[in-house]
C-alpha cells in the first residue's frame, strides 16, 4: 500500500480535488459544504508527502497512460512544483475553512464548492505538467474556475469585472496556443524534457516564445497589462480574492518561468529579460502608488498585488546571467511566490471579515478596528509585515536574496527597487493600520450596525495564514533547499 | 507558395481580424465572436501544421490539438455569452465601460 | 437602455491597427519559417497505433496517448456548464420548453429527428474507433437532438428528475475518473490502459463522454436561452 500511494502521488495530488470537484457538484450544496472540507484535508498528507518524496530523490516523472513524453504527456515534480503544489494545499485548506464560514449554507452560492475543486484541481494539474499543449488545458480550467468564482456574487460590479477577466484570460490562452502551434511546427514536440534539447532561438522559435509570453503576461496581469485586475480580484467574493491574488496570478508565472529559464534557456534573449524587469519594476511602483490612493481595503489590497506581482518579473534580468546570482535569484523569486501567498491570502480574508461584518470595507470608516475586531487587526498587521518585507518575515527573506542577486550580477539597480518597494509597500500597509488601531470613527452609526463578531474559524484561518508568512522568515531554510532540489541547469549552475 | 503556407498565413490573418475586432468593438457581443474568429485561425494554423511536409499523411497531434481547442473554445464561447448576457439584463447595455454608451432619450427602457 | 458605440475612438483604433499589424508581421514570418522537414510524432504515433487499441491515429492520441488531455477538457466542459448555470437567472438548468407554442410541423418533423439523431450519434460513437468520429462528435449530435426537442416545445419529461440531469452532466467525467483510479488499483499508471482491455474501456468511457457532452450542450443551451426567464429578467426579476 505505502509502495503504491508513493509510486502514484503526483496522480493521486491531482485526482483528490478533482474527484471531490464532480461530486460536490452532483449531490448538491448540503454534501459540497463537506466533501470540500474532506478533500480539503486529504490534501495535505499528500501534498506534504510529495515534498519530502522529491527533497530525498529529486525530480519525480510520472507517465500518465504509461507511454512517456513524447508521445504521452508526462507529470513532473522538481523542487519548485513541489514547492508550489505545497502552498496551494495549505492556502487552500485556509481557505476552505474561511469559506465555510463566509458563505455559510446560502442557497445561491452552492455552486462555489464545485467551481472552488475544480479551481485547486486545475491549479495542481498545472503546476505537475510537463507538457506544452497540456499547460493550455490546464491554463483553460485556471481561467474559467476563476472567472465563474468571481461573477458568483451576481452584482454589477463583480458581472463587469469577471467578463473583463474573462476576455483577457482567452486572448492569453490563444497567444500562448499559437506559441505551442509554432513550437510543434518547428521542433516537432510539445514536452517539455524533449524540447530542451531542440529548441532553437531562430524566426520561429523567438516568434513563439513571444507571442507566448504576451500570452501569459496578460494572464498574470503584469504592468500595463495588469488592467483587469483590481476589479476582477476586488469585487469577487473574499475567499476567491484571496485564492486569485495568492495562487491563480501565479499559475501563468510559474509557466512563463518554466519556458524562459527552464526549456528556452540560450533561446531566450537578454534583451526581453531586462523588458520583463523593467516592467516588472514599473509594476511596483505603479501598483503601490495607486493602492496608497485607494478609498476601498480591497481596492488597495488588490493594487498591492499588482506591485508584489512585479516583484517575480525582477527574477527574469538576475536569473539570465547563471552563475551565484541566478540561484540566488530563482530562490528568491520562489519564496516571494509563497510568502506572497500567504500573506496576500490573509489580507483578503481578514478584508472579507470586516465586509462581512460591517456591511463596508472604506477605510476611514474602519478606525479603531483593532478594538472590535483584535484578530482580524492583528492579521492585517502580521501579513503587511511580510509586505513590506521587514524581518523574521518570509517577505523579508525573499527580497534578501533578491538584492543579493542584484549585486552579486553587478546590476545594483535592481536592489534600488526592492528596497524603494518595501518603502512603499510600508506607506500603503500603514495608510490601513493606522485608522486600524487608531481612534473610532466619531459617528456611531456604523457601530451600531455590527452584528457581533465573526466565527472564529473565519478570522482564525486568516490569521494562521498571517502567521504563517511570519514564521517562513524564520523557518524557511528546508524550503528554500527544496526549491533548489533538481533546479534548471542555468539556476544549478550546471552545464547543459 | 504551398499549402501549408496558405493555411497558416489564413488563419495568421483570421487571428490578426479577431484581435482588432476585440480591441475596438466595444459591443460584448462582438468582442465574444471576435475572441470565435481568432481561436479559428490558431486552428488553420494548426491544420495547416499538419501538412507541412507535403505528400505524407497528415500528422495526427495538430488535428487532436483542434479538436481539444474546439472543445475548449466552444465551453468558454459559452460562459462568456452567458455573462454577458447577464451583464445586460443587471445594467441594461451590453458594454464594459459607461463611455461606450450612447444615452438615449427615452433612458430606463 | 442605452445603445452601445458600433467602434472605438479613431485613436484607439489606430493603436489597435498597430498592434494587430506588429502581431500579423510577426506572426507571418514565423509560419512561413517552419521547416517541411520535422515529421514531428506522426511516426511516434504510427508505430505505437497497434498497441493503443483502436485503429485511428487521431482518436488513439485523444483518448490514449493523449488521453489526460482528454480528461481535463471534460472537466473545462463541466466547469463551464457549473459556471453558466451560476449565471442563469432560475439557476436551474431545468428542461422547459423554450418556445412558447409549439408548432406542429416542427414538432411531428423533432419527433421523427430525435430517435434518428441518437441513432446517428451511436454509429459516430463506434465509428471513432477506426474513423473520423468518436464522443465528441456523437454527443453534439446528441445535444442537438435535445436542442431541437427543447425549440419544438417538449418540455423535460417528468422521469428526468433535476438530480437525473446533473448526474447526466457530470457521469462522464466521473467514469473517466473511475477508469482511471482503476487502472491505477489493478498496478498500471493513471489512464494505463491494459492492452487486452483498452479497446472496451475506451468504449465504455466514450459512451458516458457522449451522455454528458449531450446533457452539458443542451444545458448550456438552455440555461441561457429560456424565454420564461428572459422574461423575468424585464420584469427585474429575482436578484
Amino acid at each position: 500500500m505505502a509502495e503504491w500511494i508513493v509510486r502514484q502521488l503526483p496522480a493521486l495530488v491531482i485526482l483528490m480535488p478533482f474527484t471531490a470537484a464532480p461530486l460536490a457538484y452532483l449531490l448538491g450544496a448540503k454534501f459540497g459544504r463537506p466533501i470540500a472540507l474532506v478533500s480539503a484535508l486529504l490534501s495535505q498528507p499528500l501534498a506534504l508527502l510529495l515534498a519530502i518524496r522529491v527533497s530525498r530523490v529529486g525530480t519525480l516523472r510520472y507517465e500518465v497512460g504509461g507511454w512517456g513524453g513524447p508521445l504521452g504527456i508526462d507529470l513532473v515534480v522538481d523542487g519548485v512544483a513541489a514547492v508550489m503544489v505545497l502552498v496551494t494545499t495549505v492556502v487552500g485548506l485556509f481557505v476552505t475553512v474561511y469559506a465555510l464560514g463566509y458563505f455559510g449554507d446560502r442557497e445561491r452560492y452552492r455552486f462555489f464548492w464545485p467551481l472552488w475543486l475544480f479551481l485547486w484541481g486545475s491549479l495542481l494539474a498545472l503546476f505537475l505538467s510537463g507538457d506544452i499543449f497540456n499547460l493550455y488545458v490546464c491554463l483553460e480550467l485556471v481561467s474559467m474556475s476563476a472567472v465563474a468564482l468571481v461573477g458568483l456574487t451576481l452584482s454589477r460590479e463583480a458581472l463587469v469585472a469577471a467578463m473583463r477577466y474573462m476576455l483577457a484570460a482567452i486572448l492569453g490562452s490563444l497567444f500562448y496556443l499559437l506559441g505551442v502551434a509554432l513550437i510543434y511546427g518547428a521542433f516537432g514536440s510539445v514536452d517539455m524534457q524533449t524540447l530542451r534539447e531542440v529548441i532553437r532561438g531562430d524566426t520561429t522559435g523567438q516568434a513563439a516564445l513571444a507571442l507566448m509570453t504576451v500570452g501569459l503576461v496578460l494572464k498574470t496581469a503584469l504592468f500595463p497589462l495588469h488592467f483587469w485586475l483590481p476589479p476582477a480580484h476586488s469585487n469577487a467574493p473574499s475567499p476567491v480574492s484571496a485564492v486569485l491574488s495568492a495562487l491563480v496570478v501565479k499559475g501563468s508565472f510559474y509557466i512563463l518561468v518554466r519556458l524562459w529559464v527552464d526549456v528556452a534557456q540560450t533561446a531566450a534573449f537578454p534583451g526581453a529579460s531586462t523588458v520583463l524587469g523593467v516592467l516588472g519594476a514599473t509594476a511596483i511602483f505603479w501598483g503601490s502608488i495607486q493602492a496608497l490612493r485607494q478609498e476601498r481595503l480591497k481596492m488597495l489590497v488588490a493594487y498591492s498585488t499588482v506591485a508584489q506581482i512585479g516583484y517575480l518579473f525582477l527574477m527574469f534580468p538576475l536569473v539570465t546571467g547563471g552563475g551565484p546570482a541566478a540561484a540566488d535569484a530563482w530562490t528568491g523569486g520562489v519564496f516571494h511566490a509563497v510568502s506572497h501567498a500567504l500573506a496576500k491570502s490573509a489580507m483578503f480574508l481578514a478584508a472579507g471579515t470586516v465586509l462581512a461584518r460591517f456591511g463596508h470595507d472604506r477605510i476611514e470608516g474602519l478606525g479603531g478596528l483593532s478594538r472590535r475586531a483584535p484578530a482580524t487587526a492583528m492579521t492585517f498587521g502580521l501579513a503587511g509585515v511580510t509586505m513590506m518585507g521587514l524581518p523574521p518575515s518570509g517577505g523579508f527573506v525573499a527580497k534578501w536574496q533578491m538584492i543579493r542577486a542584484s549585486i552579486e550580477s553587478g546590476q545594483w539597480w535592481w536592489a534600488v527597487v526592492v528596497v524603494a518597494g518595501g518603502l512603499l509597500a510600508a506607506a500603503y500597509v500603514f495608510k490601513v493600520l493606522g485608522p486600524f488601531f487608531g481612534r473610532e470613527p466619531e459617528a456611531m452609526d456604523e457601530a451600531d450596525l455590527d452584528p457581533g463578531p465573526s466565527p472564529w474559524t473565519m478570522e482564525g484561518a486568516a490569521l494562521a495564514l498571517a502567521l504563517g508568512s511570519l514564521v517562513l522568515g524564520v523557518l524557511g531554510q528546508p524550503l528554500l533547499d527544496l526549491i533548489m532540489v533538481s533546479a534548471p541547469a542555468l539556476v544549478a549552475g550546471v552545464t547543459p | 507558395m504551398s499549402q501549408t503556407d496558405l493555411y497558416t498565413l489564413a488563419g495568421s490573418t483570421l487571428f490578426v481580424i479577431g484581435l482588432y475586432g476585440l480591441m475596438t468593438r466595444p459591443h460584448l457581443l462582438h468582442k465574444v465572436l471576435a475572441l470565435n474568429i481568432s481561436s479559428a485561425g490558431v486552428f488553420f494554423v494548426l491544420v495547416g501544421i499538419a501538412r507541412r511536409i507535403p505528400g505524407t499523411t497528415p500528422d495526427p497531434l495538430p488535428h487532436a490539438m483542434v479538436l481539444t481547442g474546439i472543445v475548449v473554445t466552444v465551453s468558454s464561447t459559452a460562459f462568456a455569452l452567458a455573462l454577458a448576457k447577464r451583464i445586460f439584463t443587471e445594467t441594461g447595455t451590453a458594454a464594459l465601460d459607461a463611455s461606450d454608451v450612447d444615452v438615449e432619450e427615452d433612458a430606463g427602457g | 437602455m442605452g445603445k452601445v458605440t458600433p467602434k472605438s475612438p479613431l485613436p484607439i483604433r489606430i493603436a489597435a491597427l498597430a498592434i494587430c499589424a506588429g502581431v500579423g508581421a510577426l506572426l507571418s514570418r514565423a509560419v512561413l519559417a517552419i521547416p517541411e522537414t520535422e515529421s514531428g510524432l506522426a511516426p511516434l504515433v504510427d508505430a505505437n497505433l497497434e498497441a493503443s487499441g483502436v485503429k485511428n491515429a487521431v482518436t488513439a492520441v485523444l483518448l490514449n496517448f493523449r488521453g489526460y488531455d482528454t480528461l481535463l477538457e471534460i472537466a473545462v466542459l463541466m466547469l463551464a456548464t457549473i459556471g453558466v448555470l451560476s449565471l442563469s437567472v432560475t439557476q436551474k438548468g431545468t428542461w422547459d420548453p423554450i418556445a412558447a407554442q409549439a408548432d406542429p410541423v416542427l414538432s411531428a418533423l423533432a419527433r421523427f429527428l430525435a430517435p434518428v439523431m441518437i441513432l446517428v450519434s451511436g454509429y459516430l460513437l463506434w465509428a471513432g474507433e477506426h474513423a473520423p468520429g468518436g464522443a465528441f462528435q456523437a454527443g453534439s449530435v446528441v445535444g442537438a437532438a435535445g436542442v431541437l426537442l427543447a425549440l419544438s416545445g417538449y418540455a423535460r419529461p417528468a422521469w428526468i428528475s433535476r438530480f437525473a440531469l446533473r448526474a447526466a452532466i457530470s457521469v462522464g467525467f466521473i467514469v473517466f475518473i473511475a477508469v482511471a483510479i482503476g487502472e491505477m488499483i489493478a498496478g498500471g499508471l493513471l489512464l494505463q490502459y491494459p492492452a487486452d482491455l483498452a479497446k472496451t474501456l475506451m468504449l465504455l468511457v466514450e459512451t458516458w463522454l457522449t451522455v454528458s457532452i449531450g446533457a452539458i450542450l443542451v444545458s448550456l443551451f438552455i440555461a441561457s436561452a429560456s424565454p420564461a426567464e428572459e422574461l423575468r429578467m424585464r420584469s427585474g426579476g429575482e436578484r
